[in-house]
């Protein structure tokens, strides 16, 4: 039984008695007129109503989480913000993670919980409103059907932890009316949400869901899943990504007790799969991990490299030293208000930087997996990914399935960074799984993790600035080279630039003359999204690059940073967003006064700070450094932001000390290179990231109290963190660290 | 092709009769179980667990154990167990993450205290963070940050300042309180 009302054109938020007198209600997304019933079977309506709250006879709550949690959290604060519109009892939740929601449509998709997305910072935004709706609907529901009980308008009546509290104090748990309530017809108008006042869970810290299974072993993540008769496969793949295999010789390893299989797998040409180009590789498949990694290691292997076996990142980075020292015209003036050129006679000062960034990699604690079963009329998987929608149209491409008969379960996931938005292994699985006739579980190996990642490549970026006698910011020229992320994924030339500069970065909506180019690299070493693109690259150049004008004009650089912000202003940005120079300002002054900022000249140690903002959310760090000799400490690290709304302040601590920790991890060790067209980094010994020791023992966390809607926050923290030490390791050692990772240019400066 | 075999090995045997096959294979001891492998002596710790006692929680990191993923206690000191081969392993015992909590599913104080300070990002590294943990405060009930500074573990969500303050809330006998 189900029935509901439409809150929008697509969005429909429906109620249905569950099994054994439960009470669920969701929202659904929905073409046409008439909703799409789902299955009267218990458990199979949990599948169907995407983002929902069932509430059991005997009182529990379960919450579906329909965002993959790659350690941001949203398996726990998306439900809180749907618990607290319920006024349930947090004890008495359990939440689950959804798998793929999606149903036929004439044959193609249509995406049943709208937006599947983690790790791109956007799951709370995405879902605020709707997740209100239906936990205030839920809630609605049981006032009701309490007052029908009781003879009581559900105006007399209210809500609190699971119960429903009559004016005479008695007391109905949900469980007990939710029977009643499944039966109850929503009103034409959807229920409001809360005030704010009444929030009694947003806001408030609440641990990860999954602690207490995470600290015994017991989470499974879809490297720990099997299907009995699953064959293990891991690869060999070409150092070169458009390589060619030139001989294979298997015998050794067929001879390998447990290997069963040895697969080619050839690319299409020409036909990245989804949006990912995958290596020529050879699979070894085998009963266990052990048999199969034996049966690799005995593969005679003669790989041919193809047209990318002259590439090298060195000479990458003198071809984009070159163009910005030119006078080339750039692939694309991405900005050019007022007018720069001009800008120069009342210049007092100019001042020019080149700021030279690496390639990096993903290094996702979980290693790329993948388990599948195909059937004759169904594919069944368990994907580590941030984008099910995605890995579904990998897995429809080389299966040919209807789109209800793909199957994505999306367990927790160890870490995204951007990679999981990509779905080769995805891709690879698949075409084994229909190669070996059985159920694949594909397991990459550490060495192809950071070997054929879809990187970040590094880039450079040049910065002109002028400025008059009354030290205001007269003029800024930015421009980067770089290989852009999107190339070669059907995005249109002049668009490449959108994944390495953003549009109206600071300070450019602050400066009257202000132009930013950008120049293509080519490069055919893959690339792909990364974790904090392109704020991480941008903010480095031109937090370093204002610091730098400080200097320059012998001030102290906060108070350069607040001249140039102004008096508290709304400032609208191309494509619709604003900047709060005032909330800009003040996370920048709550740093400040907590890093004692006022001792900035005067200290031993070196201090540097940093601002920034991304889609309306405000972040600013103040780093103070020592240097002992050529060891580098980091020995207090104060960051403040202002994300709007807090929905889990502790979920937030964490988030926000993690980004910030993770970025000086990266700034500090990590670079990439590539030599003859293969990259360089095989394992961690390679490709550092931070230990324990060379971190700060500490990161001290500010969050501003605000009640605007909340914006993201996975990775806010990141941009800010390497510019402010970089600027603290000036103060510290008078060495300006212009290229990355900072500790070998330190050194070598030294 | 027959995939290896575990056998839980009945404890306590009266008899002293032990059939002929069973007298191959590599005894070992894993969260207090007995077992007897006897498949491939050269097969590593890691893959045992994961393959065939389907013990999940000690994941794979890399090839050599870097980033301290597949950390398991040997005789109650951390080791990787990529890097031990079952051969190795006759008569030892082993704990996994798995095998932390008493019998009765109290935590040990280090589990219940990363709880307490939600020292987890994405959990994948977490299993390896707590045994490099037992075994630090095994060695040293009242570690420092110098100490701390050792563990070997590598984490790209940034859990490691709350994995600092877990072990010291562990040592300081406050795990489980506010």
């Amino acid at each position: 039984m189900s029935h509901g009302i439409r809150l929008s054109r697509r969005r429909f938020l429906q109620v249905l008695a569950g099994g054994a007198g439960a009470l669920v209600v969701g929202i659904r997304l929905a073409e046409a007129a008439d909703a799409p019933l789902p299955p009267a079977l218990f458990g199979d309506e949990i599948h169907g109503l995407g983002p929902y709250v069932r509430i059991d006879v005997d009182g529990k709550v379960l919450i579906g989480a329909r965002d993959p949690d790659t350690g941001t959290g949203v398996a726990t604060s998306l439900p809180r913000i749907i618990a607290d519109e319920l006024d349930a009892d947090w004890n008495n939740v359990s939440v689950v993670p959804l798998g793929l929601g999606v149903d036929n449509d004439n044959g193609k998709p249509r995406w049943a919980y709208g937006r599947q997305l983690g790790g791109t910072g956007g799951s709370i935004p995405a879902a605020w409103h709707d997740l209100r709706q239906a936990g205030a609907a839920a809630r609605w529901l049981l006032l009701q059907a309490a007052a029908r009980r009781i003879g009581v308008p559900a105006s007399r009546l209210r809500c609190s932890n699971g119960y429903v509290i009559a004016p005479d104090g008695r007391r109905f748990g949900y469980g007990s009316l939710a029977a009643e309530a499944s039966k109850i017809a929503l009103p034409a108008n959807p229920p409001p949400p809360k005030e704010p006042a009444a929030y009694r869970l947003i806001g408030q810290g609440a641990g990860d869901v999954d602690a207490r299974a995470i600290v015994t072993g017991q989470v499974r993540y879809a490297i720990d899943h099997h299907y009995g008769d699953a064959l293990v496969a891991v690869l060999a793949h070409c150092p070169w990504p458009d390589g060619t295999l030139a001989h294979v010789d298997t015998t050794d390893t067929l001879a390998v007790k447990g290997v069963l299989k040895v697969v080619q797998l050839k690319p299409e040409p020409g036909q990245p799969l989804g949006s990912t180009v995958i290596a020529p590789a050879v699979a070894v498949l085998a009963e266990d991990t052990w048999a199969a990694l034996q049966g690799r290691d005995k593969l005679k292997l003669e790989w041919k490299p193809g047209a990318s076996g002259g590439e090298n990142s060195a000479a990458l980075e003198q071809q984009a030293l070159a163009l910005l020292a030119g006078k080339a015209a750039p692939t694309t003036r991405v900005r050019n208000a007022g007018d720069v050129d001009t800008a120069g006679r009342k210049a007092a000062h100019r001042l020019d930087a080149t700021y030279v960034q690496p390639w990096l990699a993903h290094a996702t604690a979980e290693p790329m997996n993948c388990l599948v079963r195909l059937d004759k009329d169904r594919a069944s998987l368990v994907v580590p990914t941030q984008a099910p929608q995605l890995a579904w149209a990998v897995v429809q491409r080389l299966t040919g399935l209807a789109p209800d008969q793909i199957d994505i379960r999306v367990p927790r996931v160890g870490g995204g960074y951007g990679r999981r938005l990509d779905h080769d292994y995805v891709a690879e699985a698949v075409m084994l799984a229909k190669a070996a006739g059985r159920p694949v579980r594909l397991l990459w190996t550490r060495e192809q993790d950071f070997g054929h990642d879809c990187y970040r490549a590094g880039s450079v970026h040049r910065i002109s600035a002028l400025i008059d006698r009354k030290r205001q910011l007269l003029a800024w020229h930015q421009r980067m080279a770089s290989a852009s992320a999107l190339a070669r994924r059907g995005v249109p030339a002049d668009r490449l630039w959108t994944s390495e500069l953003q549009a109206e970065p600071l300070p450019a909506p602050l400066v009257p003359n202000y132009r930013s180019d950008w120049y293509a690299l080519e490069s055919a070493t893959p690339r792909g999204p990364m974790r904090g693109m392109p704020h991480l690259s941008n903010a480095f150049a031109a937090e370093s690059f204002i610091d730098e004008i400080a200097h320059l004009l012998r001030e102290d650089p906060l108070k350069t940073r607040l001249r140039i912000l102004g008096t508290p202003r709304q400032l609208p940005l191309d494509g619709g967003a604003t900047l709060d120079t005032g909330r800009l300002a003040n996370v920048l002054g709550l740093v400040a006064d907590r890093i004692e900022w006022k001792n900035w000249l005067r200290t031993v140690n070196g201090l540097g700070i940093a601002c920034w903002h991304i889609d309306g959310a405000y972040v600013a760090h103040a780093v103070e450094a020592a240097m002992q000799g050529e060891k580098l400490v980091i020995q207090r690290v104060v960051c403040a932001v202002d994300v709007g709304r807090v929905i889990n302040p502790l979920g937030l601590q964490g988030q926000v000390a993690g980004a910030t920790l993770d970025a000086l991890s990266i700034a500090l060790n990590a670079a990439i290179t590539i030599k003859g067209g293969q990259v360089q980094q095989r394992g961690y010994k390679d490709y550092p990231l931070a230990s324990m020791a060379q971190l700060p023992n500490d990161v001290e966390v500010i969050t501003v109290a605000d009640d605007r809607a909340p914006a993201g926050a996975s990775f806010l923290a990141m941009p800010t963190a390497a510019p402010a030490l970089a600027n603290a390791v000036f103060r510290a050692s008078a060495v300006r660290v212009r290229r990355l990772p900072l500790m070998k240019e330190l050194l070598r400066l030294l | 092709m027959v995939p290896v075999q575990a056998q839980v090995v009945p404890t306590g045997q009266e008899s002293g009769i032990v059939p002929e096959k069973m007298r191959d294979g590599i005894d070992l001891q894993v969260n207090g179980e007995h077992y007897r492998h006897t498949g491939d002596p050269q097969m590593p710790l890691l893959w045992y667990l994961r393959d065939v006692l389907r013990l999940t929680g000690t994941k794979y990191g890399s090839e050599h154990g870097e980033n301290g993923a597949d950390l398991v206690l040997l005789d109650g000191k951390a080791v990787s167990a990529i890097t031990q081969p079952i051969a190795a392993l006759a008569g030892k015992a082993v704990v996994t993450v798995e095998g932390l909590a008493a019998a009765d599913g109290t935590l040990h104080p280090l589990q219940q205290a990363f709880i307490d300070e939600d020292a987890i990002g994405c959990g994948y590294c977490t299993p390896g963070w707590l045994i490099a943990g037992v075994d630090l405060l095994g060695r040293k009930p009242h570690p420092g940050d110098a100490d701390i500074d050792q563990l070997p573990n590598l984490c790209r969500c940034g859990c490691q300042t709350r994995v600092r303050r877990a072990i010291k809330r562990a040592a300081a006998g406050k795990a489980g309180q506010p």
